[in-house]
């Protein structure tokens, strides 16, 4: 019924007594999402909303509570080392919402991390979700209905744009993944279609890209040669201007490479759907299904 | 963030990475006195902006006595420099770099930047240097050397030889072109750079190897902890509205259309862009008001996109996750009666608590164009400026 987050999946909230760890951890526990213990140094020993345990280290909520996927809420400054902590003591996932951490601090992070077993999703991104069975992220929970099409994005609220509009369509999903808009993120289209595919409850992915990089390029290719389901896609920023960074640190067209108009052609070419519209994802979706 | 090449001159300096002997002047006056001081009877006077391009645009000059550097800052210094980065309006001289002449055997190039498909950095070097590297990347990509590096263990000096001897240097232009390579990395890495260039590098008869220009960027996300480096930012350089947006935390970009945008998210905000032109309007900003949004930020927001005159109509566009929308209607009403605002508004407020926010703009008395999608949105809007 989805991937990444699943029944098996326990969690511990990295930032857990931080305004936004804890706002974000009530909400997913509403969701009735398994938060089995959250981190904050120096605060070990705390409960959080009589429920959660607190702990120093995620070490230590590994140990005790089998916390098998880490959810971050730590400031840029400090995000870097958090991701590595929740790395070196065994996490599988790890989901970081932070945004604003520096690029150099990523790379060092992205070579630990392809020494380890640990997969990072984000940073600077919404997180996860997986209709029926939980969250991991701050997207609003509601939007969402299970069901069998996964998303994938490098944006936030236009993930939601896009679940809305295939919710108001009875259309469900399997699981949504923000994979972040920065330059250097762990997981990446082709990591996460490559799931997709071998996900018998996914029948079809939307595909939500931006300016920057080459990334949707690399995931055209990937898709004509090795993706078996139907895949509807949209790039935003056909009208962003050369040389400026909009937003996310990592929608930027330099050099002339990264537009929406060279993303789209390869997206076509490999014979993926591609709305030019942003309203049209749920009603080419709908098509596709049929 | 951009920084000037005399600022990028200076920093390289302070790691040993060779650039020619100058300083920057401000008046005629000051080029005159730096360059009676420089050891060389040639100098070259060089206009100091954020752009590319300034050569063919008239902004560098090579003076042989002092009269002549007299006469070209005279003839820079207030003039409103058009390249094919500045856009049509130019750029006003405010400074000037006044350097050595250099007496060039090679013009090569040299660029640091961060390989997004590798996730690591890469120096890529060429033996066509002085010309754009994505014109030398479209046409000839097999003349551009690269060499990833290992953020565990850093650029390696077998690496920087690699690349010396790929540009086809000998004897002690070797030494001393890896000498450059390994200092510029140190620099690039200290300060988080996001971008360095040196375009273009010289090997001089002599056989040193200098820095003629650089060009410097460095990662916001990263200021934070380089105080010192933010000093280095010049307003006079930055569009007056993003600068006033920047004091409230507000990722605003000016673009040339009539079509004010106000949206939470980035790629919502660029995809609201995108629609507005499929509507057949023309956006006139990039505007992310964050997830933060509230009656004050919205307030900001709409006065900054109002000072631009070439606005003839709002277009609201909120999906509420962590935002409320009944904050956000709140926002844009208080907004609406506290500042003139005198174009037409369309409100597209979608997510947690939409529909009490849909009432309360009904209710407000004000004249909103209350859109229920995204694509009702950009119709409407559209359809307001043609009347």
């Amino acid at each position: 019924m989805s991937i990444l987050l699943t029944e098996k999946t326990r969690i511990v909230v990295q930032g857990i007594t931080g305004s936004e760890g804890s706002f974000h951890t009530k909400q997913m526990l509403e969701y009735n999402t398994r938060v089995v213990a959250g981190v904050t140094p120096g605060k070990g020993g705390q409960i959080f909303e009589n429920k959660v345990p607190v702990y120093n280290t995620v070490a230590e909520a590994v140990k005790n509570e089998g916390a098998n996927a880490s959810l971050i809420f730590v400031p840029p400054a400090f995000a870097a080392d958090a991701i590595m902590e929740a790395a070196d003591a065994g996490v599988e996932l790890v989901v970081c919402i932070t945004e604003g951490i520096p690029a150099l601090d990523m790379v060092v992070v992205y070579d630990y991390l392809c020494k380890s077993k640990t997969r990072l999703v984000g940073p600077n991104c919404p997180g996860v979700i997986s209709p029926g069975i939980g969250k991991m992220g701050i997207m609003p929970a509601f939007i969402h209905m299970p069901g069998s099409v996964g998303v994938i994005s490098r944006s936030g609220t236009l993930t939601y744009e896009a679940v809305g509009q295939l919710t108001r369509r009875k259309i469900g999903q399997s699981t949504c993944i923000g994979i972040g808009g920065d330059p250097v993120i762990g997981t990446r289209f082709i990591d996460a279609l490559q799931l997709f595919n071998e996900d018998d409850k996914t029948d079809a992915v939307v595909m939500i890209g931006e300016i920057g990089g080459t990334a949707e390029e690399e995931a055209a290719a990937w898709i004509k040669n090795h993706f078996k389901k139907p895949v509807v896609s949209f790039i935003a920023g056909q009208t962003a201007p050369p040389g400026r960074r909009m937003g996310h640190a990592g929608a930027i067209i330099s050099g002339g490479q990264g537009t929406a108009a060279e993303k789209m052609k390869a997206l076509e070419a490999a014979g993926i759907h591609v709305c030019k519209s942003p309203a049209e994802i749920g009603e080419i979706t709908a098509q596709v299904l049929q | 963030m951009k920084i000037h090449e005399y600022q990028a001159k200076n920093l390289l300096r302070k790691y040993h990475v060779p650039v020619p002997e100058g300083g920057v002047a401000f008046s005629v006056d000051e080029a005159v006195s730096l360059a009676k001081n420089l050891s060389t009877p040639v100098t070259v006077v060089k206009a100091q902006i954020h752009a590319g391009g300034r050569g063919k645009g008239g902004g560098v000059k090579i003076a042989k006595t002092p009269d002549e550097v007299k006469e070209y800052a005279r003839q820079m210094l207030g003039m409103k420099l058009v390249t094919h980065q500045t856009g049509p309006e130019g750029r006003e001289v405010k400074k000037l770099l006044i350097e050595q002449g250099v007496e060039i055997d090679r013009e090569l190039y040299l660029g640091m930047v961060l390989d997004r498909s590798q996730s690591r950095l890469v120096m890529m070097a060429s033996t066509e240097g002085g010309v754009e590297i994505e014109k030398v990347a479209a046409e000839t990509p097999h003349k551009i050397l690269k060499e990833w590096i290992d953020p565990a263990v850093g650029l390696q000096p077998f690496q920087t030889r690699k690349l010396a001897f790929g540009l086809g240097l000998e004897g002690k232009q070797v030494a001393n072109a890896s000498k450059f390579m390994l200092s510029l990395y140190e620099a690039f890495v200290d300060n988080d750079c996001s971008l360095a260039e040196i375009n273009p590098l010289v090997v001089t008869k002599q056989g040193d190897v200098l820095a003629l220009d650089a060009k410097i960027n460095f990662d916001d996300s990263a200021l934070f902890r380089h105080g010192d480096l933010l000093e280095l930012r010049d307003l006079d350089e930055e569009d007056r509205l993003e600068v006033e947006a920047s004091k409230f935390n507000l990722n605003y970009i000016k673009l040339d259309g009539n079509v004010g945008c106000m949206v939470n998210g980035a790629g919502l905000a660029m995809a609201t862009m995108d629609i507005i032109k499929l509507a057949g309007g023309e956006p006139a900003n990039f505007l992310d008001v964050g997830g933060g949004a509230n009656v004050e930020t919205v307030r900001n927001g709409f006065r900054i996109i109002l000072a631009d005159k070439h606005v003839k109509a709002i277009l609201v566009n909120i999906f509420g996750g962590i935002v409320r929308c009944d904050r956000v209607a709140q926002g844009v009403i208080e907004a609406v009666k506290s500042i003139e605002v005198n174009v037409p508004i369309v409100v597209r407020l979608e997510g947690t608590n939409a529909k009490e926010a849909g009432v309360m703009l009904k209710e407000s008395g004000l004249d909103f164009l209350v859109a229920d999608s995204i694509q009702d949105a950009a119709k409407k809007v559209v359809s307001v400026l043609k009347t």
